[in-house]
């Protein structure tokens, strides 16, 4: 086994508070069910899955219930057994905002009773038919954007460099995967195998941060039993946002991903520890993704710790399973302190972009968000990992420049928040960079429809002259027809006149 | 068609929203501006130890006058008052101010200084706006405009046997009711500067290495001026130390006054000064450190950084050693400041996983 640590930093990036040890204390809560079940079918970027069950339909663990729409999709799965109350629009949390989806609502039987239909061959032979099961199981990235995993092997297959397993987990509060590569290091090596062999990589790198010895350790144990030589650890400094999957590509290879790219077009593909331990569960058992990790946490729940939650279930029921709420809570955060965002209820569904819960007490996050004016002090753009200038994209932003913001990068910006945390002047920046990003979207959309217009103006002028001049060229043809027929006249005329001269000379003549 | 669903045991919960990272910052601008001022205390005591009480009576005054200006222009700008004083970048400046001032001046040079400070800061639109330092500005205003005043320096506490030096409440006097001792005329207190004597003296071919073994100069820079400077510099050190400021302006800052000072007092050690004695005689410390450092003011590229405060050490060199005037870090602040912009679009780094411009 190779085994680097390094020592290498990011440029930029930040040293942040974990807060990992509260939810890391208890192992893995398994076998929870919630009694009921509201399954997203659109839980990522990509398009919706399409439901194939009915109301009042009977399902059991892993039965399919909607089947993947156009690529990028993921088909998905009954998270347990149960009836099928509803099918109908509800509010679900992706990774990076809520979105209205298309919802099958189970009320389960606590049975958890498995689905028998399912194929008697989990792992066939072909890469394509594997990549196809994949997508069918419904195995999406569980690092948090709950991409089609599917998707991104294919992207790589066959091109791939090295492919980069995601231990970095560098957000405060997750715990979620480093749990999973405490208790479960030997499946996920085994899936981390079985997608070296998918996309033909000749190099793996797993990246785990330095700040978890146990999950380091275990792992380091499963990949020296796996015996594979194409395997290697990567121990990383504990930085944040060292997990980003640009900042790593740049922390263990020292390339980067070109702006507007994906990793696949430089020949790597990130992929979360989680995704490996759910491809083996596929691959070995013939099991979709129906469950995840979530690290439910934050100083306003009662006992923090992580549970292996099957898809759908409410987020009330999940705090109740940690012990309910304390008195102080004061936000809820689906994802981590930095990226995740705050959730406006607890009903709402988890779905497989759920990595981790915040119940925040009260001064465990901003509450306060008065400003004062920027100083300049360049924190913000020392702590970029783009390499972006904050102080500039704000002065741009707030005179709406487009032309400033595209040329100052404003869509590099990964929207890590490295540098709200480190303004002394306490400026909101990174939602103000969103907010200029929908702007931006809508001004280009609305460049776009101007362009449209101009072109169909120009095509309507030219469509016109063309008529004119069709017109005008008939009316031409129409005189010179004119002109040619009275020519015609006046020589048939003449000729008339000719032969009755003549005539008349012939009738003279005696 | 659709069923309603079991009631959970518990009511849904609402929460407030907030838009991410949900993380505390770490920084504010008034812990910055209270560190500045903790770390000009050592320089400020040193500096009255040599040369009395003026630098304190030029703060006490330019401090309150600065905070008025301030309240009065935002609040006839209609601006939120309470939290802009609260922010202490007016006291900053007032700070810098008098130790730019010479100690011993009547009480309306500070008082108009903070004015015209603050002002120069407003009149751009407030803190963080303002493209040239405004403590430099309201100095240079101030040399400008009143060059007898702004020259009365005073020698340090130390060497001259025959000198009597002014008591606080003497110095209190003449700046409040331009009162002096009885048959005494400021001339009779106020001396050059080092860096004045010593270009002047060069000025008249007396050489530096003569000069040096005379009482204007200490071990290494000006007398009393060499302590100064050094509790300016651990201040200074004390501002990288807690990532106030970063390295990068204040060693090129340094760099720009040593490197031209050190090869041509090595070429000509007698018409020119030893870069020991530019470094530690005037403002080459504040300057350095807390003055360029200005982050407003100063550009906020690493690379602008460096080019910023080469620019800024160069020309205080240039000036003192062949300009009018005898130290020059202000105006070369100020000419440095009007580069910043074109600095800064020009030291951009290469944004991640763009290619080289």
């Amino acid at each position: 086994m190779v085994d680097v640590t390094f020592e290498r930093y990011l440029t930029g990036g930040i040293r942040l508070a974990a807060n990992k040890t509260a939810s890391t204390e208890e192992p893995i809560l398994r076998g929870f069910i919630p009694p009921l079940l509201v399954i997203g079918l659109h839980q990522h970027g990509g398009t919706s899955a399409v439901p194939i069950v009915a109301v009042g339909q009977k399902v059991a663990k892993g039965e399919p219930i909607a089947l993947p729409g156009a690529p990028p999709s993921t088909g998905v799965h009954a998270s347990s057994s149960g009836r099928v109350r509803a099918i109908e629009e509800r509010l679900i949390p992706t990774g990076t905002k809520l979105r209205a989806s298309l919802c099958i609502v189970i009320e389960t039987d606590g049975e958890d009773r498995r689905f028998e239909g399912g194929s008697d061959e989990p792992w066939p032979e072909s890469r394509e038919v594997r990549i196809e099961r994949v997508r069918l199981a419904g195995i999406a990235g569980l690092g948090g954007a709950a991409f089609p995993t599917a998707t991104k092997l294919e992207a790589v297959a066959g091109t791939c460099k090295v492919l980069i397993v995601n231990g970095a987990e560098c957000e405060p509060y997750i715990s979620c995967d480093d749990m999973l590569m405490r208790e479960a290091p030997a499946e996920i090596v085994a899936g981390v195998i079985r997608m070296a062999d998918l996309v033909a990589a000749p190099r793996v790198i797993i990246a785990i941060e330095r700040d978890k010895p146990r999950a380091l350790e275990a792992m380091r144990k499963a990949v020296t039993a796996a015996g594979d030589p194409r395997l290697a650890i990567c121990e990383i400094p504990t930085v944040y946002p060292a997990g980003g999957e640009r900042q790593l590509i740049e922390l263990l290879t020292g390339e980067e991903v070109p702006s507007g790219a994906y990793p696949s077009s430089i020949g790597y593909v990130c992929q979360n520890v989680g995704t490996a331990y759910a491809i083996e569960r596929l691959a070995a058992r013939g099991e979709p993704l129906t469950s995840r990790i979530v690290t439910v946490t934050g100083g306003g729940v009662a006992r923090p710790r992580n549970v292996e939650v099957p898809i759908g279930t409410p987020i009330h029921y999940l705090i109740e399973q940690c012990g309910g709420y304390r008195r102080n809570v004061v936000r809820l955060i689906h994802g981590g302190s930095m990226m995740g965002y705050a959730l406006p209820a607890d009903d709402l569904p988890t779905t497989k972009a759920t990595s981790c819960i915040i119940a925040a007490a009260e001064g465990e996050v901003r509450e306060s968000f008065e400003e004062w004016a920027c100083i300049r002090c360049g924190e913000c753009a020392s702590v970029c990992p783009a390499r972006l200038q904050p102080q500039e994209l704000l002065t741009a932003a707030a005179a709406r420049d487009f032309d400033d913001l595209e040329a100052l990068g404003l869509d590099d910006c990964i929207e890590c928040g490295c540098c709200d945390v480190v303004c002394p002047s306490h400026i909101v920046l990174t939602e103000r960079f969103r907010g200029a990003k929908r702007a931006f979207a809508e001004h280009a959309r609305r460049l776009a429809l101007s362009a449209e217009a101009e072109e169909r103006h120009k095509r309507r002028e030219r469509r016109l002259k063309q008529i004119e001049e069709d017109r005008r060229a008939a009316q031409e043809a129409l005189k010179a027809k004119l002109r040619a027929d009275e020519e015609a006249r006046r020589r048939a005329v003449a000729a008339a006149v000719e032969r009755a001269r003549q005539r008349k000379r012939r009738d003279a003549e005696p | 068609m659709n069923e309603p669903e079991p009631r959970p045991s518990t009511a849904p919960r609402r929460f407030e929203t907030a838009a991410p990272p949900h993380a505390i910052p770490t920084r504010s601008v008034p812990a910055i501006m209270r560190r500045v001022l903790y770390a000009l205390i050592p320089a400020a005591a040193a500096y009255t130890w040599f040369f009395g009480i003026g630098l304190v009576i030029n703060f006490a005054i330019a401090a309150p006058a600065a905070l008025a200006t301030e309240a009065a222009i935002l609040s006839l700008r209609r601006r939120p008052v309470r939290r802009a004083l609260r922010d202490g970048s007016a006291l900053v400046t007032a700070a810098l101010l008098a130790f730019a001032l010479p100690p011993l001046l009547p009480w309306w040079i500070p008082a108009l200084g903070g004015f015209v400070a603050i002002a120069a800061k407003q009149l751009y639109g407030g803190l963080g706006k303002n493209p040239f330092n405004p403590a430099m500005v309201a100095y240079a205003l101030l040399l400008l405009s009143f060059p007898i005043h702004m020259t009365q320096w005073l020698p340090p506490r130390m060497g001259d046997i025959d000198y009597t030096p002014l008591t606080a409440i003497e110095q209190v006097r003449y700046s409040l009711f331009d009162e002096l001792p009885p048959k005494r005329t400021v001339d009779a207190y106020t001396r050059a500067t080092p860096l004045d004597a010593v270009k002047e003296g060069l000025r008249e071919q007396r050489s530096f290495q003569e000069m040096s073994a005379t009482s204007l100069i200490g071990t290494f820079g000006g007398l009393g001026w060499e302590w100064v400077s050094s509790f300016v510099a651990f201040g200074g050190l004390y501002l990288l130390y807690a990532g106030i400021i970063r390295w990068q302006i204040p060693v090129a800052t340094l760099a720009g006054i040593a490197v031209p000072a050190m090869l041509l007092h090595m070429v000509d050690p007698e018409r020119f000064a030893s870069a020991a004695f530019h470094l530690f005689s005037g403002a080459a410390m504040l300057g350095a450190f807390f003055i360029a450092t200005d982050p407003v003011s100063a550009s906020t590229t690493d690379r602008g950084r460096l080019i910023f405060g080469a620019g800024v050490g160069l020309l205080t060199y240039a000036i003192r050693t062949w300009g009018g005037y005898p130290d020059g870090v202000a105006f070369a602040v100020l000419l440095m400041n009007a580069a910043v912009p074109l600095i800064d679009r020009f030291t951009r780094p290469r944004i991640h996983g763009h290619a080289e411009r």
